[in-house]
């Protein structure tokens, strides 16, 4: 197996997934990088069974407000999922359309929300933006509930055009006060008051009489718009176009300047940033379509570790690279806390505007939290993906220093290291000469060195980009 | 007591959402208050008067009396021109003093290095919270970020100590700033090793604390106690920083605001009662601001975003009272339905930076402003 194909298709799959132990990158290279895409892009493997993990924790069904767990089943998926760039599109979607359990306060409501990413977060946006616009969390967050007719609330029709479709400077307060208006009346069904200990599915309701059926002009059209025409009307936008190909390429390709900043900072590879869009375009808003020409680009394959791993990545990675947590045993729940210690609390993101990214995920804190997580899960020899990594380094027999340093970077990846740091793990592992397996004082002495080592390479800078 | 002199310490406590400025200082005897609010507009019987005029949401008592003892400085009509109702672009322009491109460099972060050029204390800002603010963070300038001041510690699962001893002497290694091949990596390097020493002098700071002082189970009097403790231990920071979000209220905003300021008021009323049990109040100004005022018309159920907003200073060294003006409300005086902003943020900015941290304002700031003098 050529080591460049293996270092690719670790690419992709640290990309368009959470990582891939080598023996999954080595049957992946073998059928191919386009094979590999295309199964990606339309996965045949069996979704994960929710059940399994209700089975379990039948606690979750419809968790109601238990804090910090309600994403406890989200992460079961994304430690277990087979289909994993689908799995990257709900965290791709979460973060554009961040939607918070703090003020939502209703797990139950954000789980649906994500199911709903899940199931059309590959397809058609214009469609996905309908369905989002008619989500009861969505609705609740950006109070459509209290837009009337009679007495418009902005909130959903801004950040619709500000944050979910085009961005700053595409637009008029006008066209906000207009899109608004033809959102009027769409609502969340009333529900029976909360009780002590549950809360009703909220379910979305079209309320006629609450619409404002008037006439409005939006982006230059005119007419008695109701919410899906605004989206119509958005989504043959050019704005619209680069405003999802600049998402992509932040999410997928490398990090740039955020969301904010797009109306004054160009793009840093403009011509990528066109070929998205024209996609994007040309295939009416398929997010399957646009994917496969960003990966299959050379602006792709060329943009290996030019992104900052989020916290959902660092430690869904690391888990899945390390294996043990796959059955939904008891403790899941304060596992999947750990993106949040990190930064990144699943399902409750900061505000509407996502999360910071790039190299705002790091500060003396949150790296701490990086380094002492990755350091325990690696270190933790009993888990099967460690063990599986550990034979296959005795397999190479006798490894000087250099040797043992650069196997294990390539079993934990490959990851590329800057040569001086290189050079320091390799004087850390000549302080204990040659790794030998020949005695069980050896092998015992080894599988310790083996267990640091992992150890010290999850704390490096480097480990911190995909 | 003869005491050293203390240096100035700064504390911002940053409301997350954009802070109704009408529903917080009200204008109670203004009729247009309530025309503009039928469904939010804080009854006469319950908001607590300064004044013929004004008066403060009725969940402010505690604030309420540091401005009768003179502590509290409310600056009016605090905004930028051309207002921004961008949360995101708004927080960014009060983060970087820079309303016409984007600002990369935190007003916080230049103050710090006038504060400390040589970086002798890489604890000389502190932020807390997970996520580190923009206000704060500019190249080369170390911020210490603390989630949680207990279980602050680097590769803390290693033993024996010698051990871990050795593992940490690599990481500094692996970490120098020397290496680096781009910016991103150089940050990574001063971040990791501002981490692990940072670590070592913080964690002093929750062993020495000891207070009679009960803070609420709230997150921001969590934040507060952990910057009294760090105050405490007399580390040499001057910069702290923490928000409390949820300030957007498009809706429902009579319950949800109340709940915000009887966090905000009774986490800052514990603050000061643990900085006065421990005589270290006098030489701690807390900032309070938010990045947009709301709408001056109700939207049915709360406030859709506005423009001009209002700040807050706090402490033993404020000269309390009101300063700026009030912007109008009549409606020929709004802009897009917005209360327009009659003093820029920059010269807030300018007076505690220059009278408070003694630090040149004009480069942090871009320009000269009027000061608000309530130093």
């Amino acid at each position: 197996m050529a080591s460049e194909d293996i270092g690719l298709m670790a690419h992709l799959m640290r990309r368009a997934g959470f990582g891939a132990s080598r023996e999954e990158l080595e049957a992946r290279a073998a059928k191919g990088y386009e094979a590999t895409v295309e199964e990606l892009l339309n996965p045949e493997a069996e979704p994960v069974d929710r059940y399994e993990f209700l089975r379990y924790h039948p606690g979750f069904w419809k968790p109601i407000t238990s804090p910090g767990m309600g994403s406890a089943a989200w992460f079961h998926t994304m430690l277990n999922t087979q289909r994993p760039l689908e799995e990257k599109m709900v965290l791709f979607w979460h973060q554009v359309f961040a939607t918070g359990q703090s003020k939502i306060d209703h797990w139950h409501e954000l789980i649906t929300q994500a199911d709903m990413l899940r199931d059309k977060g590959m397809g058609n946006y214009r469609d996905l933006l309908v369905t989002l616009a008619k989500n009861p969390a969505m609705i609740y967050w950006l109070d459509n509930c209290d837009n009337h007719g009679h007495a418009v609330n902005e909130n959903w029709g801004r950040e619709l055009l500000e944050l979910f479709s085009m961005g700053v400077g595409n637009y008029t307060e006008t066209d906000v006060r207009e899109a608004s208006r033809a959102f009027t009346g769409w609502t969340i069904a009333l529900t029976p008051p909360r009780g002590y200990y549950n809360r009703w599915d909220w379910e979305f309701e079209y309320i006629e009489e609450d619409h404002d059926d008037g006439e409005k002009t939006f982006l230059g059209h005119t007419g008695n718009f109701d919410g899906e025409d605004i989206i119509d009307i958005i989504v043959q936008q050019p704005a619209c176009h680069r405003f999802i190909a600049r998402h992509l390429y932040n999410f997928f390709v490398a990090d740039e300047a955020q969301v904010p900043a797009w109306q004054t900072t160009p793009p840093r590879d403009p011509k990528a940033i066109e070929t998205l869009a024209e996609a994007f375009a040309d295939s009416h808003c398929d997010m399957r379509s646009t994917l496969r020409v960003l990966l299959l680009s050379d602006f792709f394959k060329a943009a290996r570790f030019a992104k900052i791993k989020s916290p959902a990545e660092v430690v869904v990675g690391l888990l899945r690279l390390a294996g043990g947590n796959e059955f939904p045993a008891p403790g899941i729940g304060n596992l999947a806390k750990q993106p949040t210690y990190m930064g990144q609390e699943l399902l409750n993101p900061p505000s509407v505007e996502g999360w910071h990214t790039g190299a705002e995920w790091i500060n003396s804190g949150t790296l701490m939290k990086r380094v002492n997580f990755a350091a325990t899960v690696l270190g933790d020899l009993s888990r099967p993906g460690i063990q599986s990594m550990l034979k296959r380094l005795q397999s190479q027999g006798d490894l000087s220093p250099e040797g043992f340093v650069d196997r294990c970077l390539d079993l934990i990846g490959p990851l590329e290291l800057q040569p001086e740091v290189r050079q320091r793990l390799v004087e850390h592992a000549g302080e204990g000469g040659t790794l030998s397996w020949r005695t069980e004082y050896d092998t015992s002495s080894s599988t310790k060195r083996f267990g640091e080592m992992l150890q010290m390479i999850a704390s490096l800078r480097e480990f911190q980009y995909c | 007591m003869a005491t050293m002199e203390k240096s100035p310490v700064l504390v911002v406590l940053q409301l997350s959402g954009g802070n109704d400025y009408m529903n917080t200082v009200i204008p109670y005897n203004d009729p247009l208050y309530r025309d503009y609010r039928p469904r939010v507009a804080i009854p006469e019987d319950q908001l607590l008067p300064l004044d013929h005029d004004i008066g403060l949401h009725p969940s402010m008592g505690p604030l309420r009396d540091m401005y009768t003892q003179g502590k509290m400085a409310i600056i009016h009509g605090v905004g930028y021109p051309n207002s921004v109702r961008s949360h995101f672009r708004s927080m960014d322009i009060w983060h970087t003093c820079e309303p016409d491109k984007t600002g990369t460099e935190g007003w916080l972060g230049l103050a710090t290095r006038e504060l400390d050029p040589r970086k002798d204390n890489i604890v000389t800002a502190v932020s807390f919270g997970p996520c580190m603010f923009r206000a704060l963070s500019v190249s080369g300038v170390p911020v210490a970020c603390v989630d949680d001041l207990e279980t602050y510690g680097l590769l803390t699962g290693i033993s024996p100590e010698p051990q871990r001893a050795k593992i940490l002497e690599r990481f500094a290694q692996t970490y120098s700033p020397l290496i680096g091949k781009d910016e991103v990596m150089k940050y990574l390097g001063s971040t990791g090793l501002e981490a692990m020493a940072g670590a070592d002098i913080l964690k002093v700071a929750p062993q020495k604390y000891a207070s009679t002082v009960k803070y609420p189970e709230t997150s921001i009097a969590k934040k507060l106690k952990g910057i009294a403790q760090i105050h405490f231990a007399d580390l040499g920071s001057r910069v702290y920083y923490c928000d409390h979000l949820g300030f957007d209220t498009h809706a429902n905003q009579g319950p949800v605001h109340a709940t915000l300021w009887n966090d905000v008021s009774q986490g800052i009323e514990a603050f000061f009662a643990d900085l006065h049990e421990h005589d270290a109040a006098d030489n701690v100004l807390m900032f309070l601001f938010t990045e947009f005022g709301r709408r001056v018309r109700d939207n049915g159920s709360g406030t859709d975003h506005g423009a001009g907003g209002v700040a807050f200073a706090i402490g033993d060294a404020v000269k309390g009272g009101q300063y700026g003006e009030y912007p109008s409300r009549k409606p020929a005086d709004l802009t897009q339905g917005d209360l327009a902003p009659t003093l820029d943020f920059r010269g807030l900015y300018a007076t505690i930076l220059e009278d408070w941290l003694h630090v040149d304002p004009k480069p942090i700031v871009k320009g000269s402003f009027e000061k608000p003098r309530f130093l």
